[in-house]
């Protein structure tokens, strides 16, 4: 029985191989799991780090990861799917994450957020069809001071106001 | 490196400070506002206009007054302190030739307003004053000295006698006594042991730890490391979110400063103690702030908890006795070894001792971050502080504690702020957000807000909390478009206690706290949007079917 379930395993595995020889991607995310010596206690730093280099986590960099650190795919899966900051599908060209901390919400994020929604036609965590722009929440990125705040590519922005959301994401939305 | 090295480092930083000092903040709430910009500008300027020799331009943590950043001190040669407020780029060279008497009409701060003469700074002394990324200005401020003593003149077992009489507690929120933490994993047989500096901050309206990482980031280490030598311990972990790249980026450079100079590493001080420091990211997820999930999470697994006990400082990581703190608490351990236990003892309340930073932040004028002494009246912070809700608005209530507190609403703000009084209102300490909210605050939409928010952190693993508080965010929303009626909210609360009873770690435990203290506080309004009951037993059948016939 372990062999019959082995077998396409072994297939998926060697395809994979295959297919990361060709990316150096992987080579610089493999360097990185040597530099954590290969620890099972690395996995999320590992993660992280694929993430940084592909902008978010397919399978076959999940299997990739589970081969090289010797985890089942399940617990590679697992952590993957489990932590918010990790996502498995492909990002817009732009993101615009919205804060919805508390302070933020208080202070208006909800209206912020709702004026994207509705001019992108896009809910929260979705991404526009032509892969422009994706809408993302965040829990709280503890910049309360400066409610509400909006992260435009990464970019922290301070006291956003609908009409000021709009202004930045307008361009990016056809 | 001993004693007289870090004399040495600490007069030569000292002796090279020049006549005056214009500090930029750079912490992640000024730097959103381009901070980094303002700071390469001013020092552009200073050069041009000749003043090398005299002006430094230095780059500074969290001042704390983060609703008017970015903010520019500057600090006079008579020892005369001034505060820019919203400042921009282009507003280097008035700044500078104001040093010489120009005009400048940027906006000017009152360093002596009650939101910074209120305060007294402890954790936060360093904060606004000193450069993060360098080891000499912490070194020059009084730095490391705790931990040479710590090292050379003190048993680890005076360190907890220490910790203990000073009557230090938990900064994390639940308000565990630190010293007796601390006496349970010295003693807690094992060759191994581990120090966890829990950085999760996941409360949201929270800051404190972010700003404390990225003002201060040494005031954390010495902390952990003098921790560890009191408990027996040879590795740490910084466990840190994702979302405070800045913070993670400031520990990595402080963690590499202290390793040159000996202060962490093998020999430390010349002595056998031998300390190691591993920065553990997060990866977004609120439950990891519990100490197990917090552990599962550093091991590389899923951040689910697990039953208690075995408590951490008998069963830790990997099996090992290991100690787990927040950042506030490790950040308060210098000073009271530097000044003595009952130094710290003087500050706070009888069983709430020394200061507590707060994040205020809502409704409110003056927003940003400030250390005052525990047993406060809350009143004091939101309204002399705080300068009270903006727009000619009233505060209706304050919410501390996050997902896992409660509204204290305004007839109660003469409460003094320490665990009992806040416990008692329904409320608890918490970590130290402060979100103050008006009078256009709906409260049942605010109890929504955390419901959700507990509902979405659920790790999964016990059903009450995984299926309670689904249930009861759905029983809210009902509330909240005016479907519900009397027996839905009857069910509220009775969900309420249950989830609060069987959950398994704090996270369930404390979910319905929000709702319970809204529903002790402002239950008219949710009685306001109450519907009649449709299927009273009165024996009415005509009145029933009539109901039912008008249901769409």
């Amino acid at each position: 029985m372990l062999a019959a379930l082995q077998k396409p395993e072994e297939k998926r595995a060697a395809k994979v191989m295959q297919h990361a020889s060709g990316d150096k991607r992987f080579k610089i995310l493999e360097v990185h799991m040597k530099k954590h010596l290969f620890r099972h206690d690395s996995l999320i730093e590992v993660l992280h780090k694929a993430q940084e280099l592909f902008g978010f986590l397919d399978d076959d960099l999940l299997l990739f990861i589970s081969y090289k650190l010797k985890l089942p795919p399940s617990r590679v899966y697992g952590v993957a799917t489990f932590y918010h900051f990790f996502t498995l599908k492909p990002q817009g060209e732009h993101t615009c994450v919205v804060c919805l901390g508390t302070a933020c919400y208080v202070k208006g994020a909800d209206k912020v957020i709702a004026a994207v929604q509705q001019r992108a036609k896009i809910r929260p965590g979705e991404t526009t069809p032509d892969k422009k722009l994706s809408l993302l929440t965040a829990r709280c990125i503890g910049a309360c001071g400066i409610a509400p705040a909006v992260i435009y590519d990464g970019q922290v922005a301070p006291k956003q106001t609908p009409e000021a959301v709009l202004e930045k994401v307008n361009p990016w939305i056809k | 490196m001993q004693l007289d090295d870090l004399n040495a480092i600490a007069a030569k930083e000292k002796a090279s400070a020049k006549k005056k000092c214009l500090r930029t903040c750079m912490s992640a709430g000024c730097m959103s506002s381009r901070a980094d910009k303002i700071r390469d500008n001013l020092a552009a300027e200073v050069k041009s206009q000749g003043l090398d020799s005299e002006v430094e331009v230095r780059r500074v943590g969290c001042m704390g007054f983060c609703g008017q950043g970015p903010l520019v001190g500057i600090d006079h040669e008579d020892g005369r302190e001034e505060l820019m407020e919203f400042v921009k780029p282009e507003n280097a060279p008035d700044i500078v030739r104001s040093l010489k008497g120009g005009e400048c009409k940027v906006q000017r701060g009152d360093p002596q307003h009650p939101f910074f003469a209120k305060q007294v700074r402890i954790v936060r002394a360093n904060g606004g004053i000193i450069d993060p990324e360098s080891i000499e200005d912490y070194i020059a401020a009084g730095g490391y000295q705790a931990l040479h003593q710590a090292l050379t003149e003190m048993k680890p077992a005076e360190i907890v006698e220490a910790i203990t009489r000073s009557g230090l507690r938990g900064r994390g929120g639940a308000g565990f006594p630190t010293g007796l933490k601390w006496g349970t994993v010295a003693k807690s047989p094992g060759a191994k042991k581990y120090i966890v500096c829990n950085g999760d901050e996941g409360d949201p309206g929270a800051f404190m730890d972010r700003s404390v990482l990225e003002s201060d980031p040494h005031l954390v280490l010495e902390g952990m490391a003098i921790a560890a030598y009191a408990v027996g311990a040879d590795q740490g972990f910084l466990y840190v979110r994702a979302e405070y790249p800045l913070a993670i980026s400031r520990l990595q450079i402080a963690i590499k400063q202290a390793r040159q100079l000996g202060l962490l590493g093998g020999g430390i001080f010349e002595t056998p103690f031998v300390f190691n420091v591993d920065i553990r990211i997060g990866a977004g997820a609120f439950v990891c702030g519990e100490e197990t999930a917090l552990m599962a999470s550093v091991e590389g697994r899923r951040g689910t908890p697990r039953p208690r006990p075995p408590f951490p400082a008998e069963r830790g990581l990997w099996g090992c006795p290991t100690l787990i703190n927040n950042v506030e608490t490790f950040a308060n351990i210098a000073p009271i070894i530097n000044k003595g236990a009952d130094w710290y003892a003087s500050f706070g309340t009888e069983k709430s001792k020394g200061t507590k930073v707060f994040a205020l932040t809502g409704k409110i004028k003056n927003n940003g971050l400030i250390e005052v002494p525990m047993g406060i009246p809350l009143r004091q912070i939101v309204e002399e502080m705080g300068g009270g809700a903006p727009d000619g608005r009233k505060i209706k209530s304050v919410q501390t504690g996050g997902p896992s507190g409660g509204c204290i609403p305004a007839e109660h703000l003469d409460t003094p702020v320490d665990y009992e009084s806040l416990t008692k209102l329904g409320s608890i300490m918490g970590s130290g957000g402060m979100v103050v909210m008006d009078d256009s605050t709906n409260m049942v939409e605010i109890a929504k807000f955390y419901m959700e928010f507990c509902m979405e952190e659920s790790c999964g693993k016990c059903i009450p909390c995984r299926a309670g508080t689904a249930q009861m965010f759905h029983l809210l929303e009902k509330i909240a478009q005016r479907k519900a009626t009397p027996r839905d909210l009857a069910q509220l609360e009775e969900l309420c206690d249950m989830v609060r009873n069987t959950s398994l770690c704090g996270l369930g435990q404390t979910a319905p706290n929000p709702v319970l203290s809204t529903l002790r506080f402002f239950r008219d309004e949710y009685e306001e949007l109450l519907q009649p009951e449709l299927h009273k037993n009165t024996g009415d059948l005509k009145c029933q079917v009539a109901a039912v016939a008008d249901k769409p």
